[in-house]
């Protein structure tokens, strides 16, 4: 079995009405692929809505719903939850720009439906951080990380503050000043984003980022993550969204443009590139030629290809190659080398290898 | 075809290789494993099962084997791996077959949401089921054994499958697991009863499993309708007796049990409620195996 031509998650994304023909041993590697990666609601809310899903063989149209059932509960929880946020920071009068997942649901965005969730993220303006996190732990939030290095590692270098928790319900929620790492080589303009967020379809006491903005959100998260398990759930997001979005007059445009504003013009291209490839997003030439300048090198592509191609697979043995694994690991060496500087990075890497000896030690 | 028509040779190569399809009630287990109590727990405790067909569908992979390390060599133990990973950490090699149990139930608990799934051992007579919802220690699953042993069909010692369209339980007959003092007093209870071997020192004590009756097997395709609610606390040296209890207890009972209740949001409270509305709801404490089964044919058998 050649690893290259069974991805089954991409193809039966892009195309769900092929899937009721498959015989059963496909749909058995399909379900096992698609639970790994996250995208068996997704997949199980295509179907439903091209109304397909009582077509699909009962053995495995029962991982499907089980699915449905797990993204429906996940959806009224993260409801409720940004509802308790309001509830927090709504007094102080501080905006609430919703990220990701929860904003997709409040912005009544179709990339919300059957995603699944894990924790809500959310971007307020820098300056506003010690008096959110106060109104946070007033409502019963708390730091996650106890840890002195932790603390700093989070507060000084990163975008976020530590994962905060509740006490009661143990949900966690991300609370961002920026999109990328203080420390990263790319430095998006938080202010910029902040300025151009839009109020949120759904609920108008939430914002979210303008369209362009969510998109190179998206591909700039995707691009500069340590960790792709998830990497094809959060391409799916991007494809989605780029399915609706780009049906909007003027939108490429402004998406490549606001790219190079922000500095983000090239997570956009292996946005772009790869949603392509894998899921067949359907991008026009001209915002295709736009991103191009951004390409790596030549001599970089090839590799870069070699490394993403593999890494986005669903995280599961059928889908993988010998070389899989060591695309995941240079990958993560990537992630870390955009997000801090080589002297910051070699000194944080030697604090957690020494960390990690005393903590097996203990 | 059943896991009894193949020969030990067999059933080990096959566990080896590209594994054996498992039928337990609603789900088919595609099981793999190198090691050979792994093989012994499968011919033992599953021998009357169906083996799926080799294209039928496999709902859960599932791999028991030695961990890709170098303490393989100093000191054996098993890992459980599922869809290529791994959600457990390795347990010493002698708990492998406990292992699979373990994994196979987290694989229904923790992913088979199209049922309502509550913690508890049911069984059933006369196509009314009794749910024994209970914490460990309480002694549901030595009852849940002795029942077995003596006409009542095993639907699940772990697991309640609720169907929420039809409030039906559906069974998945598998082996059930004794602890402690349980064993002893299940192989003196049903002499003719087939356990494993007694696997020491595990986190839940010693363990040894009971062959599901091979009646309760053959039938775990037949659905069965709830017929009582029934909360058992073990209390050495008192009188079996059945108190009734409160539907509203009996209703949170179920609900803290259940796996997956808050996902059902509120059609897992229409499902419970309905169920609890059909169900004849007691507390009962036994001390002796004999009454209690006594108890559990007479009475309950009038409704």
């Amino acid at each position: 079995m050649t690893a290259l031509d069974t991805d089954l998650v991409s193809v039966a994304l892009r195309d769900p009405l092929a899937l009721i023909a498959w015989p059963v041993p496909r749909w058995e590697a399909l379900i096992r692929q698609a639970r790994r990666a996250d995208l068996l609601s997704r997949l199980a809310v295509a179907l439903k809505d091209a109304r397909l899903l009582e077509e699909v063989p009962a053995a495995p149209r029962a991982h499907l719903e089980a699915a449905l059932v797990v993204a429906q509960a996940q959806e009224e929880a993260v409801r409720r939850e940004v509802s308790y946020i309001n509830k927090a920071i709504g007094p102080i009068g501080v905006d609430i720009v919703l990220l990701k997942g929860a904003a997709y649901l409040v912005g009544g965005l179709p990339a919300a439906k059957g995603r699944v969730f894990s924790d809500v993220d959310i971007l307020v303006p820098k300056q506003a951080l010690p008096e959110v996190e106060a109104a946070l732990m007033v409502h019963g939030w708390a730091t996650t990380h106890h840890d002195a290095y932790d603390q700093r590692y989070y507060r000084q270098w990163m975008h976020e503050l530590p994962p905060l928790r509740h006490a009661t319900r143990a949900t966690v929620l991300d609370v961002h000043h920026a999109i990328l790492p203080e420390t990263a080589r790319l430095k998006p303009d938080s202010g910029q984003l902040l300025a151009a967020s839009v109020p949120a379809a759904g609920d108008m006491r939430f914002r979210v980022l303008a369209p362009a903005d969510m998109v190179l959100h998206s591909a700039t998260h995707l691009f500069h993550n340590e960790e792709l398990s998830h990497g094809l759930r959060d391409l799916a997001d991007l494809d989605c969204l780029l399915h609706d979005f780009g049906l909007r007059s003027g939108f490429w445009q402004e998406l490549t443009e606001r790219a190079s504003d922000l500095d983000l013009a090239r997570p956009l291209y292996y946005g772009l590139r790869y949603a392509m490839q894998m899921l067949g997003t359907p991008v026009p030439r001209e915002a295709l030629t736009a991103v191009d300048i951004s390409h790596p090198s030549r001599l970089l592509r090839p590799l870069m290809d070699a490394l993403f191609l593999r890494a986005l697979r669903p995280d599961h043995p059928s889908a993988a190659d010998h070389l899989t694994p060591l695309a995941r690991r240079a990958l993560y060496v990537r992630a870390h080398w955009l997000r801090m500087p080589p002297h910051l990075l070699a000194y944080h890497l030697t604090r957690k290898a020494f960390r990690r000896r005393s903590v097996n030690a203990a | 075809m059943i896991v009894s028509d193949l020969s030990a040779t067999e059933l080990s190569r096959r566990l080896a290789g590209s594994g054996v399809r498992l039928r337990t009630g609603p789900v088919i287990a595609l099981v793999q494993s190198p090691l050979p109590s792994v093989g012994e727990g499968i011919a033992l405790h599953y021998s009357d099962h169906r083996l799926g067909e080799p294209e039928e569908f496999a709902d859960f992979q599932v791999r028991v084997g030695p961990p890709p390390n170098i303490r393989r060599w100093l000191r054996p133990q098993a890992l459980f791996h599922f869809d290529g990973k791994q959600p457990f950490k390795p347990l010493p090699a002698e708990q492998a077959f406990p292992m699979l149990e373990w994994g196979l139930n987290w694989c229904v608990s923790a992913n088979s949401h199209q049922y309502l799934i509550v913690h508890s051992a049911v069984i059933e007579k006369q196509g009314r089921a009794v749910i024994l919802p209970a914490p460990p220690g309480s002694g549901k699953s030595t009852l849940c054994a002795g029942l077995v042993t003596r006409g009542w069909r095993l639907l699940s010692d772990e697991l309640t499958l609720i169907e929420p369209e039809s409030g039906n339980i559906v069974p998945l007959a598998r082996p059930v697991s004794l602890k402690n003092a349980s064993i002893d007093v299940i192989r003196r209870f049903s002499p003719q009863a087939v356990l494993g071997p007694t696997v020491h020192d595990t986190t839940k004590g010693s363990i040894a499993y009971m062959k599901p009756p091979v009646e309760s097997v053959r039938r775990s395709a037949e659905t069965a309708r709830p017929g009582w609610v029934i909360l058992p606390r073990y209390e050495a040296g008192t009188a079996a007796r059945l108190k009734p209890l409160g539907k509203a207890r009996a209703f949170m009972q179920l609900a803290n049990n259940a796996f997956n209740y808050s996902l059902h949001g509120r059609r897992g409270f229409e499902v419970l409620a309905g169920v609890i509305e059909r169900c004849g709801c007691y507390e009962f404490t036994y001390g002796n195996l004999e009454e209690a089964i006594a108890v559990f044919d007479d009475p309950l058998r009038a409704g």
